[in-house]
């Protein structure tokens, strides 16, 4: 790129401590990079703009309308007719939503409470630490379909490991993914056992951060391990915890590649893995029903929207 | 748990201190087992044939044959999806540090928190409410199924991950640094150029590389965007399950191929890539 910004002629004539820049640059410090500061975030804005902002602000234009099927199919504004279908829905778009937010506040919790015991376990540097977090990272940085199509073997109803180790131990065979009613419960295991090690990494890494001496004070007045636990640690980690819980929960709210590689279009024969994301998408690709899909986005949007507020609001007042 | 502040003789203290640690020692191992052996599992599968994949009695010993791997490269598709990957990948990586290393200076240096968190609202709208409108714009304009989509698609994800990651380590830099280059000549790019970006070089590989292996991850805008020639590993891997669900073997070869470079990934930069992870969630 261009190195030509630095100035050619000032830099061999000036000798730290020789006095004050030349003339010909006036501009203070900040000055200059208040320009430049502008200049570096230029192309980000743009991006931004052009690929973020402009198609949301696009998603609102076509949610008021009636488009479908073909792209290049006219489109009238219907208001908000697109939002009082989906709201009125209770077929697809309420099951839907109940199904993201079950989905997202069980794996979520369960990822938290797993995650924060095995980093209070890893806290303490010990051999073997390092082969540790690489097994851990592992499972974050394997694509979701490859996740998805392991655990259908591993969990198939009648050749799985799975129900082999069940079985070993005296348990019922599980129809795990090919049933109707344990099809959610069990992407939750996987969503579970994919992302507890992120909560786990977060939370160690906000646990290396802590200063011992408030542990060591509690230690002496005579706290036990779960008090000073409760009383000290949790309380120093509630901002690391708090960010950790919404990073997760944004982004379990939208999963879509292990419930669309496991269970296909739709969720499922009977739907019963269809979240928002994978409802808005088959509406999208499947249906072509591009104004109702964007009268749904618009609605999930501002729904997780909603959860970072409040989430945000909450852990701000927790560690206030 | 609540032993060590009770006193006890010190000789019992320290053998309970040692049955404890290795208690929490087991305890470490047996949840890490929990997190490797689904994979161990699946590059196993990957080696045998399909009799036995489908016999969970048959563990992890048996005799390895690599006629999964054969038939799969055989078939064609596999190479030239990890070869759309690559390219997806590395192009969009490249062109978004391009972008979002300077921003993430400029956020960083400047404590300008407005401006950056209006750029990770990206972090936060799902990628479905953007791809709707780009599939519409998109392919109104033909561009479905082009490289420059899937391109620039992919670039929503990789930008706001490369400032997320960026924006800390610029603050963490020392400004004085910058200061001192400039009241030796150069001009502020220089300085940021000659001096910063050097110094957070480290950051930069980091944050390109989960910024890659996003990319070699991603599923949902693949799936729209790529044509049969452009199609790129994860969706592949998906068409493996309906044209060839009998085909466990395959499956798993070339679920096991398209994991091997982000296990290589994870060993060699682990540190880098926990460090990449994590930051910003615990200094943001």
């Amino acid at each position: 790129m261009s190195t030509t910004e630095v100035s050619p002629t000032a830099r061999p004539a000036t000798v730290p401590g020789e006095g004050p820049a030349p003339a010909r640059r006036p501009r203070t410090f900040e000055q200059a990079n208040r320009r430049l500061k502008w200049t570096m975030l230029a192309p980000a804005l743009l991006f931004v703009g052009l690929m973020i902002v402009f198609p949301l602000v696009y998603t609102l234009d076509l949610s008021l309308t009636d488009a479908f099927g073909a792209v290049n199919a006219g489109r009238t504004y219907v208001g908000l007719q697109n939002f009082t279908d989906a709201l009125g829905d209770t077929r697809r778009f309420w099951p839907a939503a109940q199904r993201t937010l079950v989905f997202t506040v069980g794996a979520v919790i369960l990822e938290t409470v797993l995650g924060l015991a095995l980093a209070m376990l890893m806290r303490k540097p010990f051999r073997g630490m390092r082969w540790v977090r690489t097994v851990l990272i592992i499972p974050l940085l394997t694509t979701p379909v490859a996740i998805g199509i392991l655990w259908l073997l591993i969990l198939d109803p009648t050749n799985g490991i799975a129900n082999h180790l069940l079985a070993g131990v005296g348990l019922p065979r599980q129809e795990f993914l090919g049933s109707v009613s344990q099809s959610l419960p069990t992407l939750m295991l996987i969503d579970v056992w994919q992302w507890t090690p992120m909560m786990t990494l977060l939370l160690l890494a906000g646990l290396t951060t802590l200063p011992e001496e408030p542990e060591e004070a509690a230690r002496v007045d005579g706290a036990n391990g779960w008090q000073r636990f409760r009383h000290v640690v949790l309380p120093m980690l509630g901002p690391t915890l708090a960010t950790a819980l919404v990073l997760r929960a944004v982004d379990a709210l939208k999963t879509f590649d292990i419930l669309y590689a496991t269970k296909g279009a739709g969720g499922g024969s009977d739907f019963e893995v269809e979240t928002l994301n994978v409802y808005a998408y088959g509406l999208t690709f499947d249906y072509q029903e591009y104004g109702l899909a964007a009268a749904v986005l618009v609605l999930f949007t501002l729904f997780i929207v909603g959860v970072v507020v409040l989430l945000r609001r909450r852990g701000g007042r927790k560690t206030a | 748990m609540s032993a060590t502040v009770t006193p006890v003789p010190v000789r019992a203290h320290l053998r309970r201190r040692t049955a404890l640690s290795w208690l929490r020692g087991i305890t470490i191992a047996a949840v890490t087992l929990v997190f490797a052996l689904p994979l161990v599992w699946m590059f196993a599968a990957a080696f045998k044939t399909n009799v036995q994949v489908t016999d969970p009695s048959v563990g992890l010993w048996f005799n390895p044959t690599l006629e999964n791997f054969r038939s799969i490269v055989e078939a064609g598709q596999i190479l030239r999806s990890m070869g759309n990957s690559l390219l997806v990948g590395v192009v969009s990586t490249v062109l978004s540090a391009v972008i979002a290393v300077p921003a993430a200076w400029a956020v960083g240096r400047f404590d300008m928190r407005r401006t950056g968190s209006l750029i990770l609202v990206a972090r936060i709208v799902p990628a479905i409410s953007l791809l709707v409108p780009w599939y519409y714009l998109f392919a109104r304009m033909g561009l479905v199924g082009s490289y420059t989509v899937l391109i620039l698609s992919q670039m929503f994800v990789s930008v706001p991950l490369i400032m997320w990651i960026m924006i800390s380590f610029f603050a963490g830099l020392p400004v004085e640094l910058e200061e001192a280059a400039r009241t030796d000549g150069l001009s502020a790019f220089g300085a940021f150029w000659r001096i910063s970006l050097p110094l957070a070089a480290p950051g930069t590989a980091t944050a390109s590389l989960l910024a890659f292996v996003f990319s070699w991850n991603n599923f949902m805008f693949a799936l729209i965007f790529a044509d049969d020639r452009t199609q790129t590993v994860p969706v592949t891997l998906f068409n493996f399950i309906s044209y060839a669900s009998t085909d466990w073997g395959g499956l798993m070869a070339a679920a096991t191929l398209i994991t091997v470079p982000v296990v290589l990934a994870a060993v060699l930069g682990q540190k880098y890539l926990v460090a990449g992870l994590t930051s910003g969630a615990t200094k943001g």
